[in-house]
């Protein structure tokens, strides 16, 4: 193999206080235009697997919980 | 990777404004229909008007403008070369479907009478409709969708068409973006609303997704369409947007302009007289950008406090809402400065400019069963209103065309091909990542096709994408969301390929910043008062090829014909 991960700081954050994706809610993954939200499997909460952001906000907007936030990406910022 | 077959009369490729339209209207006119509305992303947020739009740009609204005014404006604003039987058709169809969509529950800003309260913006007439709470729009289409039994699917990436003996639809391919599932759906026609190629420059961030349109319009329709033998117009009529720099979204002046708002250049002085969005209002903002008057700002801080705030709301809660967010983190208050713009990266977008697959009047592409509606299509200055409007003339052109169609067999090479490719990214192991393959080929674009076009840097563009296109054959993704990553890339080499091939052919400068051409710095009309095409020969490549311009239906006089070329503010003397 010769691929190496970066990493990056993402602009969707996800409370994981307010997060009922482990009650089957999965209204953000759902919504997002870049499909970048999942959820995890052993925390049973939404994050952002992939940094392709377009800073839309769909999945702020629609989470039942209020749990997510959508930041503008740090290097348009 | 599991293959899943299905069979439907027609397909609608693209979930986003002029989809949905095509899918509902092919059901009305036949119930019986069996219609799939097909999504990458998911149809109730899909697209470019994903967070709704604040206005029409575009409204043909009796009594404000007429049709045959408005067929003037788009023929003059794009320098004569439009087919002005398709311009009529959607001018002609504008005003019904925005009452079809008042009737859907679309808010409109009216005056106190009820009529449409519509703004100036254009140069010559009057045909922009703000909506306040055009947050709705999605919601709004979706009930239609439901009402209307389109049945949907969401998530699978269609990649190409399938075409039969005669050249004709009979099926569209794709995956499944989370299962890497093949898919083979047979059908009799197909309409392609997949939005603008928004992905093939790189936007100054150099963040990949910071796009002026939704990312996931990244040309796959104008790809899918090429690959089919379709038609493609007038490639070389780029789309680049003013904007907020670095937000990469609209400014919006064509809001603001109404309530008084203005681009300014760094002395806060007006110096173009409409911000309605031409290659020549593009050129002049150019201009001033890198003349020494720049940088170039959206001036709102003259307003009184309560105008800026009706601005505030519709801008920060329609279509980028999230231009709020920015403006706080970096202290842009309306009131206090004026906000930074700049110039975007290039792309195809018939929304706003004039590029796409050919369509004719009724939708139709040189493809037999094929249509194509919205930003992708060729129909220019279409707005979000001419994606409803070409959306319903496609669904209803496709239904007829099925009632009279039997279905085409299907290819099983042609199959096999395309899974082949599909699936090959996902068997390596080793190699290219989509990210260094899209990456290269956008920054690429940037350094040698962002106008002005010199013909020498385009050479070189074009030996450094065929580079990139061995490269993309070592492609490797480790999952479904990559392969979807990694057949996107695909298109935005496709699509910079075309873009190059375009520009070099019409050698002369139109359509102002647009095609601005230093080699062939002057308009030709004797040469090139034309259209051009771009189509696959018959060895896979691209070809170029002129079309003549259609007869005018509405003719424009010499007064009328250099309107838009008039669009610098004219500053008299000073005394010395």
């Amino acid at each position: 193999m010769s691929i190496a991960t970066t990493l990056t700081q993402v602009p969707v954050v996800v409370d994981e206080g307010k997060c009922i994706a482990e009650k089957g809610c999965t209204v953000c993954v759902d919504v997002c235009p870049l499909d970048v939200l999942a959820i995890d499997m052993l925390t049973k909460k939404a994050f952002m697997k992939f940094d392709e952001c377009w800073y839309c906000l769909p999945c702020e907007t629609d989470c039942p919980t209020g749990a997510v936030h959508v930041s503008i990406p740090y290097l348009l910022r | 990777m599991k293959r899943i077959d299905l069979e439907f009369d027609l397909v609608v490729i693209g979930g986003g404004t002029g989809g949905p339209m095509a899918a509902v209207k092919a059901k009305e006119q036949n119930p019986q229909l069996k219609v799939l509305l097909i999504d990458k992303a998911h149809v109730k947020r899909s697209g470019a008007i994903s967070m709704g739009m604040d206005g029409l740009n575009n409204a043909v609204i009796p009594g404000h403008a007429t049709p045959e005014q408005y067929v003037k404006e788009i023929t003059i604003a794009n320098d004569g070369i439009v087919d002005q039987e398709a311009v009529m058709a959607y001018a002609a169809n504008s005003f019904d479907m925005i009452q079809e969509l008042d009737r859907w529950g679309v808010k409109f800003e009216k005056d106190e009478t009820g009529d449409y309260a519509v703004r100036k913006v254009h140069h010559l007439g009057s045909y922009v409709l703000p909506m306040p709470e055009g947050h709705h729009m999605k919601k709004i289409l979706y009930r239609q969708l439901k009402r209307a039994r389109v049945e949907i699917t969401n998530r699978v990436v269609v990649t190409r068409l399938l075409t039969g003996a005669s050249g004709e639809v009979v099926g569209v391919m794709g995956f499944d973006c989370r299962t890497a599932d093949f898919y083979v759906i047979r059908c009799k026609a197909a309409v392609i609303c997949t939005g603008a190629a928004g992905r093939i420059g790189l936007p100054a961030s150099g963040y990949l997704m910071g796009t002026y349109e939704n990312p996931t319009n990244c040309g796959d329709g104008h790809a899918m369409a090429f690959h089919a033998g379709a038609d493609l117009a007038n490639l070389e009529c780029f789309q680049i947007n003013p904007l907020i720099k670095d937000y990469n979204g609209p400014a919006c002046a064509y809001v603001t302009g109404p309530f008084g708002g203005f681009t300014a250049n760094s002395k806060g002085e007006r110096f173009i007289e409409c911000d309605y969005w031409s290659g020549q209002m593009m050129m002049e903002f150019y201009n001033e950008l890198e003349g020494g008057n720049g940088p170039v700002f959206l001036k709102l801080d003259h307003l009184a406090e309560e105008t800026i705030g009706e601005i505030e709301h519709i801008l920060h809660t329609n279509e980028r809402p999230s231009r709020g967010r920015f403006h706080e983190k970096r202290g842009n208050d309306y009131r206090k400065q004026m906000i930074e713009m700049h110039i975007s990266e290039i792309g195809f977008c018939s929304g706003h400019s004039a590029s796409g697959i050919w369509t004719n009047a009724r939708g139709e592409t040189s493809v037999p069963g094929l249509y194509a509606a919205g930003d992708c299509a060729s129909v220019p200055h279409n707005y979000m209103l001419g994606a409803f409007v070409y959306g319903r003339l496609c669904g209803q052109s496709a239904a007829a065309y099925c009632a009279d169609t039997a279905k085409g067999r299907v290819d099983d090479g042609a199959i096999a091909a395309e899974q082949a490719r599909i699936r090959a990214p996902l068997e390596r192991s080793d190699g290219l990542t989509p990210f260094q393959i899209e990456y290269k080929t956008r920054r690429l674009v940037n350094d040698y096709l962002q106008p002005p076009k010199i013909t020498r840097k385009y050479e070189i563009g074009l030996r450094r994408f065929d580079e990139v296109r061995e490269d993309a054959e070592a492609m490797v993704a480790t999952n479904p969301h990559e392969l979807m990553r990694a057949m996107e890339a695909h298109s935005i080499l496709d699509c910079a390929e075309m873009a190059a091939r375009a520009s070099l052919f019409r050698t002369e400068s139109r359509w102002g910043l647009y095609h601005y051409n230093v080699d062939h710095p002057d308009r030709d009309d004797a040469n090139w008062f034309c259209h051009t095409l771009l189509s696959k020969d018959a060895e896979g490549r691209m070809q170029m090829r002129k079309k003549d311009v259609e007869p005018y239906l509405v003719a424009i006089d010499e007064e009328e014909r250099n309107a838009y070329q008039r669009l610098r503010v004219a500053r008299s003397a000073e005394a010395a």
